[in-house]
């Protein structure tokens, strides 16, 4: 049985639009929008999408603070809806913006607050909190006020703060946002870890695509409240980045390159960037093309980033990212 | 696994959450130190305005300074026990304007428990101490034959009177879940309701008097009042509503109970 399983979610708000000085509008927005998807236990799924796609509001109804307007969703064999409480006994929640550690104090009481209200026995909680310790290299700052930590060092005490009931699932909002290279690679080799050894669910939002390329064996893209991708990394390269870029450097500039099946989509003097369809020609029938009109001195292929291929996804495969119109909220 | 922790767990919870709280307080002593003595002494302005007003009459309405003193210090030392143990439950609406509410719902815990212990007001026990002051001084002052029976009403005023206020708290602040501005409102009550259950209801309109017993401020010290001081209510109301006091706790905390569910629900199904 998966550990998570939605069917056919939906989630609308109400929000009043000012018109004028007085007078509102009443507007219903569909912030989620038939949602369906299954997640297995001990899967690492990263869930993105553009701002106000409705990433935030998913997260909210698999932990039950947010109730769906119509659809099902099961967690953990639990109905968020009306088990919130047992529920939160099963999961770990972190929102890369919003603080659950107590600002004042140091992270050591933080732990030992949580170990209170989560009911854990007070020798797994220290053999745990050590595991932990250990892994982030918490040790330095356990007695800091949190408010004096750094961005990073805050991270890593709200990652552990949420497993310290050793929950079965663990959400992350945004882990990564705002982190120096090196306390992003550390967040991600302790989620990597956490998952492959004490076999925690992962499922988090981000931005930062490399988060998912380094970590997801599962992507799901969400776009308008819907589900537009849902399958491995390298497949949605294969499905939608059909395009590759050839970046030759010409021995003098040179005007357009014109030849079969690629277009000039960038040129920096001697330098052209083409962008071709990876089933319609290829690589070497391009550099043969071009070596017929003018002497190459160098080149390269480059593959698809996944960031231009999620961002053709994102409303109709425009190459925008995002699009026109604002949206109400994350 | 128990779905919810037990009474015990709770209490233990609510222990820890005070004590971190104290601390993180105490971070900033000087501020804290300040904040309590300011409380102390903007609390004895009361008891200045009191003063005052017996310096140009014997009584008022009938009651003797010490009589006033005996009301004051009874639903003061209510309120303020109500004003450090609850009050901060109006963090609610800053709470959910700052969307930091979410996180109490994803705690094994009940969220008023948790916004009770976290933001609990040590601070403000500087009014505490003031309101026991005052009573200690009332109760020898005041015209009463001591018996058990009295003195164990005493006791009961002040514990239904910190029931009442802490139910009123909660239920006002709780509108912050439809409305999110909604502090003043709930200050309106419980501010407003304390300074009105410092003096003898005779001296209110008609209309006051009636709002004070709906909106239950009348049964923390008036009524019990009259019993222990051995005086006649002279707005006719029945005996009995001087031991009505506990009945009438009971009742607010049950309608607290459920507008604080439907609350939770309705910020659930609405999201913020």
């Amino acid at each position: 049985m998966p550990l998570i399983e939605l069917q056919d979610v939906e989630r609308e708000f109400v929000v009043h639009r000012r018109e004028g000085r007085v007078r509102r509008r009443r507007e219903v927005v569909r912030a989620v929008d038939g949602v369906s998807f299954s997640v297995q236990e001990g899967e690492i799924v990263g869930y993105i999408g553009p701002n106000g796609a409705g990433k935030s509001t998913t997260i909210k109804m698999l932990t039950g603070i947010l109730m769906p307007t119509a659809g099902s969703v099961r967690v953990a064999g639990l109905d968020p809806q009306r088990s919130r409480t047992e529920l939160a006994m099963r999961i770990g929640v972190v929102f890369g913006q919003r603080n659950q550690l107590w600002w004042d104090l140091p992270l050591r009481d933080s732990f030992e607050l949580l170990r209170h209200v989560y009911r854990v026995p007070a020798d797994d909680h220290g053999r745990r909190l050590a595991d932990f310790v250990e892994l982030l290299d918490l040790g330095p700052f356990m007695d800091t006020p949190v408010r004096q930590l750094s961005l990073g060092q805050k991270m890593r005490g709200e990652i552990t703060a949420a497993l310290l009931h050793a929950p079965s699932i663990l959400y992350l909002d945004e882990p990564t946002i705002g982190l120096d290279v090196v306390s992003k690679s550390r967040v991600r080799d302790f989620l990597a870890q956490i998952n492959t050894e004490l076999g925690v669910t992962v499922i988090l939002t981000t931005h930062d695509l490399s988060d998912v390329e380094r970590l997801c064996s599962r992507l799901m893209v969400i776009d308008l409240g819907r589900v537009v991708y849902d399958g491995t990394v390298d497949d949605l390269k294969l499905r939608h980045g059909q395009y590759r870029t050839l970046i030759v450097d010409l021995e003098r500039p040179n005007g357009p390159l014109a030849v079969d099946g690629a277009e000039v989509v960038r040129i920096e003097g001697p330098r052209q960037w083409l962008r071709f369809h990876r089933e319609r020609t290829t690589a070497a029938d391009l550099i043969a093309g071009i070596a017929r009109i003018t002497p190459i001195v160098d080149l390269t292929v480059e593959e698809p980033l996944i960031e231009d291929v999620i961002a053709r996804m994102y409303s109709g495969g425009n190459g925008e990212p995002g699009r026109g119109g604002e949206r109400l909220k994350d | 696994m128990a779905e919810l922790p037990t009474l015990a767990e709770q209490a233990t919870i609510w222990r820890r959450l005070v004590g971190a709280r104290i601390r993180a307080d105490w971070q900033y002593r000087t501020s804290f130190v300040l904040f309590t003595v300011s409380q102390f002494t903007a609390a004895f302005l009361d008891i200045v305005v009191i003063v005052i007003l017996f310096s140009n009459v014997d009584r008022l309405a009938g009651w003797s300074i010490a009589e006033v003193a005996f009301l004051y210090g009874t639903a003061t030392l209510a309120f303020a026990l109500g004003d450090v143990f609850i009050s901060e439950v109006e963090l609610l609406s800053h709470h959910i304007r700052q969307g930091s509410f979410d996180r109490f719902l994803l705690r094994p815990v009940g969220p008023l428990l948790l916004l009770c212990g976290q933001e609990f007001a040590f601070r403000r026990a500087g009014k505490v101490f003031q309101a026991v002051l005052v009573l200690g001084v009332a109760l020898t002052q005041v015209p009463v034959d001591w018996h058990a029976g009295r003195a164990a009403m005493v006791v009961a005023m002040v514990g239904v009177g910190f029931v009442i206020f802490g139910g009123i708290w909660v239920i006002a602040s709780s509108v912050a879940f439809w409305a999110v501005e909604a502090r003043e409102l709930a200050n309106t009550f419980t501010y407003g309701g304390n300074f009105v259950s410092h003096y003898p209801l005779e001296i209110f309109s008609g209309w006051l008097r009636r709002l004070v017993t709906v909106v239950p401020i009348a049964f923390v010290s008036y009524h019990p009042a009259l019993w222990v001081l051995g005086r006649k209510d002279p707005n006719g109301a029945p005996g009995w509503f001087s031991f009505a006091g506990p009945l009438v706790a009971i009742a607010v905390v049950l309608v607290a109970r459920v507008v604080w569910s439907s609350g939770i629900r309705h910020y659930r199904s609405t999201g913020s």
